[in-house]
């Protein structure tokens, strides 16, 4: 029996997506208002995964930074010259030979144009590094030109800030109010923030800014992750300096939090309502399908066929209508977003951070699941009325 | 008129597809007009900048402070009807995540040269008598249950008090504003900040000038420019519109990602209504041709169909709309996020606009073969 039924349910099904095409205008609302609506579900989603896999892919579990304590990121933050001193002679800290690799660093902001906006200005960030803040960080590697001299006005610029801001290739001069900033290499970071940041020596950075003999914060090589425990209570119980200390990839990725959260939520805020137009559609699509074959339907009960098969064939044609929109839909968020770049502000900083949307696999799972849920109920009420027909009105219909 | 019951009986011909066209019609201009809130929060409330304010900041970036001696000058220079200067704090209130605009500013000169926030009188000169006094925005009040009379800790984070880190402040106003302006600032004393800051004394944030002639504004912000040109703090300026536009820019395209999404709604329900329209006069053919027998002409026929499109698109974007300023009068959903949280007039006025334009495209194409159809053809056609 169970055979019988599949066979039959095969059969009708079979027929449904048959005659798709030739249904294909009342078909085609039902297919591009789920297109629709994954193309905006998943590509608002895509920035988030961009910006978070940005902010959350900066910094490493074995650095620590420290800041006063208080401040809430660099930008707020001040350390003076003995309080760096203090910090570097922590235990925890590993070295290189006699000295410890931890680089006091000061964080400030540029006032340069997007390309995307010649005539405005973005807040780009600076960072004055000391030498050790290279070696520290293993992942930066130079790509193009060479790493700037300390003690000289020269800078080295990261690949995404060099895309994005004007005047900030290899061989530029960046001009900032009296300052002269020579751009002599090009450095990547994993893809990190770093790579919207210009890089100075601290020193020049200091005379520049006119910050005497203060930093912002001090960035710090443990010698393992697990020693972090004993030099955040070291630094923390020490008297003689007040500061607050954090793994350096736990404090970008809580930067992340409030501005994924915000795009996330207008992502699926956009495509539950926009979901609810194309279940409608497809509703509509469904019922002049369902309207269109009355007789067919009717003709094939009295041959035999289950009721179940009927509601089964119809459930089927909807959840194809939904699998072909998920798919154009998803497709053309791919093609027209994955990799696309793009800077913003993050708030907590209020510098600019660049990043490329990302259309990531789980997206496009998630975009061709809403896609199959819109098409199942959409067709749910039609695929009811189908499979209640009466069979002598609909053969007389017409 | 006498043909509305008839225009009413053939736009509930089919009541099932009416009431779907007609709902999701409705949910097209409810995201229509929460797209453009989102839209207008973005954009910072740059609709209701001054022109006639300038913004001078340092001309190396935002974050530099300037001297407080440049007031003066400012003041001194024919032109200008005021001026003041403001300070960024960035105090925390219990945790970072409750995040708000906290600024430094001189009480007097502020009110002045912003009439947009409406004080009560009794708070002003209660203000003026209180150097630890803070006005407040309406909606960051309701947001942590402020009232006047409160006291309010901050943490410092960019200025530390000169003991430990805990700047305390009295509630003495909350201040209300129209529609698009920002209630969620802080505003407090710069004489009690620079007092009791442990460095930094003397130094402001940027100044806010007042200009008696609006069209000045580009000569004035050279002279300033130039005034302070060579010092150790050189300025730019720009008018307060420029400068909240910029800041806009900054966050990137979201007004352009905003706008393609709203595109993309428009044009797929505007498909919808379409194919409905398309179907429900196909499926009359007969009786049109009927009614042009009886002698209806062809316009007649025209403006009937298109009638019924116009009705369906207009109540269902009509009632959308609604919903949408509805729910936009419940406030910021987002806890502070974003600031300004308004439907703005102009874009109403925009989308009634779209839904004339999409009743017409969806209404044409069948309207227009309902008038050309030959009625001999269309009855032979059942």
């Amino acid at each position: 029996v169970i055979v019988r039924w599949l066979a039959q349910t095969a059969a009708v099904i079979a027929l449904n997506l048959r005659t798709i095409p030739a249904r294909l205008s009342s078909s085609a609302v039902a297919i591009i208002g789920i297109a629709g609506v994954v193309v905006v579900f998943v590509s608002v989603l895509s920035i988030a995964a961009g910006f978070a896999a940005a902010m959350q892919g900066s910094g490493s579990s074995d650095r620590a930074l420290v800041m006063r304590s208080g401040a809430d990121t660099e930008m707020t933050s001040g350390l003076d010259g003995p309080d760096v001193d203090v910090i570097k002679q922590a235990p925890g800290v590993r070295r290189d030979g006699a000295d410890p690799l931890a680089s006091a660093e000061l964080y400030v902001m540029l006032d340069i144009p997007k390309r995307s906006a010649p005539d405005g200005a973005a807040n780009v960030p600076m960072r004055g590094i000391e030498p050790a803040g290279i070696a520290a960080r293993r992942e930066v590697s130079i790509v193009e030109g060479r790493m700037f001299e300390f003690g000289t006005n020269e800078v080295v610029v990261g690949r995404a800030a060099s895309g994005q801001f004007v005047n900030m290739r290899l061989g530029d001069t960046i001009v900032s109010g009296q300052n002269r900033w020579p751009v002599v290499g090009i450095f990547e970071a994993d893809g990190g923030v770093a790579e919207t940041e210009v890089w100075a020596d601290a020193r020049t950075l200091q005379g520049a800014y006119r910050r005497g003999n203060t930093f912002q914060s001090v960035l710090v090589a443990l010698d393992t992750t697990a020693s972090y425990d004993a030099f955040r209570d070291w630094l923390t119980a020490n008297p003689q300096v007040n500061v607050a200390v954090r793994r350096e990839n736990e404090y970008y990725a809580a930067q992340s939090v409030a501005m994924t959260r915000l795009i996330r939520s207008i992502g699926f805020g956009i495509a539950a309502l926009m979901g609810i137009g194309a279940v409608f559609g497809a509703i509509l699509t469904m019922y002049t399908a369902v309207a269109t074959r009355a007789r067919e339907i009717a003709t094939l009960r009295a041959l035999g066929f289950t009721t179940s098969s009927v509601l089964v064939s119809v459930l089927a044609e909807s959840l194809a209508l939904g699998a072909i929109g998920g798919a154009i839909g998803g497709g053309a968020a791919y093609l027209a977003f994955n990799g696309y770049e793009t800077s913003t502000m993050n708030f907590q900083t209020f510098s600019q951070v660049a990043f490329a949307f990302r259309v990531t696999p789980e997206l496009l799972g998630m975009g061709l699941f809403y896609a199959l849920l819109m098409g199942l109920i959409g067709g749910l009420l039609p695929a009811v009325r189908a499979a209640r027909l009466p069979i002598s009105s609909a053969l007389r219909e017409l | 008129m006498k043909f509305l019951p008839l225009i009413w009986k053939n736009v509930w011909r089919r009541k099932f597809r009416t009431t779907f066209t007609l709902l999701s019609i409705f949910v097209a201009f409810l995201l229509f007009g929460i797209l453009m809130t989102i839209r207008a929060a973005f954009s910072l409330g740059v609709d209701i900048a001054g022109l006639d304010r300038l913004i001078l900041i340092h001309k190396v970036s935002l974050i530099m402070p300037l001297p407080h001696a440049y007031l003066g000058r400012l003041q001194a220079t024919p032109g200008v009807q005021l001026a003041t200067h403001q300070t960024w704090f960035n105090g925390v209130y219990q945790d970072p995540a409750n995040f708000f605009a906290n600024i430094a500013v001189e009480p007097e000169p502020f009110l002045a040269i912003y009439p947009e926030f409406r004080l009560p009188p009794d708070q002003a000169s209660a203000w003026l008598a209180d150097r630890q006094g803070a006005i407040v925005g309406r909606d960051l009040a309701n947001r942590f249950g402020w009232r006047v009379g409160d006291r309010v800790p901050l943490i410092g984070t960019i200025w530390q008090p000169k003991q430990g880190q805990v700047w305390d402040f009295n509630i003495v106003g909350i201040y209300d504003a129209d529609d698009g302006v920002d209630k969620t600032q802080f505003f407090f004393r710069y004489d009690y900040l620079d007092e009791n800051r442990a460095e930094g004394e003397g130094l402001v944030g940027w100044y806010v000038v007042k200009i008696a002639d609006a069209s000045q504004a580009v000569a004035l912000s050279r002279t300033f420019d130039e005034m302070f040109a060579n010092s150790s703090a050189e300025t730019k300026t720009t008018t307060e519109k420029g400068f909240i536009e910029g800041f806009a820019k900054q966050i990137g395209d979201i007004g352009a990602i905003m706008i393609a999404i709203s595109s993309v709604v428009l044009f797929m329900f505007g498909l919808v209504a379409a194919s409905t329209m398309a179907q429900s006069v196909r499926e009359r053919t007969s009786e049109l041709a009927v009614l042009k027998t009886l002698g209806f002409s062809g316009t007649a026929i025209l403006l009937l169909v298109l009638a019924e499109s116009f009705f369906i698109v207009l109540v269902g974007g009509g009632l959308g709309l609604a919903t949408a300023w509805l729910f936009v009068q419940q406030g910021d959903p987002t806890g502070g996020l974003l600031p300004i949280f308004t439907l703005p007039g102009r874009d109403v006025a925009i989308g009634v606009g779209l839904m004339a334009v999409m009743a017409l495209i969806a209404g044409a194409a069948p309207a227009l073969g309902a008038m050309r159809l030959r009625i001999t053809d269309a009855l032979r056609r059942v």
